[in-house]
């Protein structure tokens, strides 16, 4: 049983692994591993629903040179994005920034839930509200009166 | 109140049906990656001519003030599509007179220089980026693409992939009437 547990777990291991090659890698871990944020975060173009960490496309190793090279050249997390996102667009960001053209995106989500959870909190109350009894009107009372007698007649016959 | 909420379910219907329209429509393609550089100056760039090659090379200031329009296009003797759109381009720098520039994309000089040799050479400035690094200054995902660029240095036009056959080649030719490149009698 644990031999097979290790072996299944050493054929799942390299699904796991990075397309970085060791050449990319830079020497000082601190930069390398900020490198690694901002590429978590970099869509590769040609195969759009990997980060550029996992991809093997061309372009995307290149991104992550790029990537280093603007991190060694001293630029922030941020500005190492901003800079490929001015050559690729919003669209290489993997989260969408919230800008004009994306609040549909972002706020319908929320929106559709506020919706859905009030919808249902009216349904709920509508349904827990009892019937309230309401008096009979004087002809219902005189004729249930009628009725009464007419049934006591109807024994005592 | 109630009669309204009646037509609730349609109104939702609707919406969902015109997702499902917009989703559906043929000519929509979930894979293009929009480009930034429509309407936006070209990018600063200088690259050296191919070694071996007597064509110069090219840069930024090449694309600025030209006469007409000019067609950038991106390619690479490994490339087996930019083969099948090296006809296209021919015909169109050597019948329609457009001027056409390339860039020759993570290539070997030797490799590109043998590819010119054999196919033709259509271009009037080839730049050569062994790095791949002006790709990335102009956006690319990968060869073949080709863009139009204004007499101003504005891209105006971007194609993806090889222009190559009927419908990519009629919508590379509006694209190049409406950037004033052939005279509309010429589509």
């Amino acid at each position: 049983m644990l031999r097979l547990i290790v072996f299944l777990l050493s054929m799942v291991i390299p699904m796991a692994a990075l397309a970085v090659e060791p050449d990319e890698i830079l020497n000082d871990p601190v930069m390398e591993a900020r490198a690694r944020e901002v590429s978590k975060g970099l869509r590769c173009v040609v195969c759009l629903n990997q980060d550029i960490d996992s991809s093997n496309a061309g372009v995307a190793r290149d991104l992550r040179l790029l990537v280093r090279e603007r991190i060694v050249a001293g630029d922030s997390n941020d500005e190492a994005l901003a800079f490929i996102q001015a050559r690729y667009g919003d669209y290489v960001l993997l989260k969408p920034p919230l800008n004009a053209r994306t609040y549909v995106l972002w706020l319908a989500p929320p929106a559709m839930l506020l919706l859905a959870l009030s919808v249902g909190l009216v349904t709920l109350l509508r349904r827990r509200k009892k019937p309230v009894p309401q008096a009979l009107s004087e002809a219902e009372e005189h004729e249930i009166k009628q009725f009464i007698e007419n049934q006591k007649v109807g024994e005592s016959k | 109140m109630n009669r309204t909420l009646a037509f609730l379910p349609l109104l939702i219907a609707v919406v969902f049906g015109g997702f499902f329209l917009w989703g559906l429509n043929p000519d929509r393609d979930p894979n293009e990656v929009p480009s930034v550089l429509i309407s936006q100056p070209a990018p600063e760039f200088g690259l050296e001519p191919i070694v071996g090659v007597d064509t110069p090379g090219l840069s930024r200031s090449d694309l600025v003030g030209t006469e007409t329009a000019v067609v950038v296009n991106v390619f690479a003797s490994w490339c087996v599509p930019c083969r099948a759109e090296h006809a296209v381009l021919t015909s169109l720098a050597e019948r329609d007179g457009i001027r056409l520039f390339g860039i020759n994309y993570k290539d070997k000089p030797d490799d590109a220089a043998r590819w010119l040799a054999e196919l033709g050479n259509p271009y009037a400035r080839i730049g050569s980026d062994v790095s791949g690094r002006v790709g990335i200054e102009w956006g690319i995902s990968g060869v073949p693409e080709t863009f139009i660029v204004g007499t101003d240095g504005t891209v105006l036009y971007r194609y993806v992939g090889p222009v190559v056959g009927e419908v990519a080649v009629g919508k590379f030719r509006e694209a190049l009437v409406q950037a004033g490149a052939l005279p509309r009698e010429d589509l």
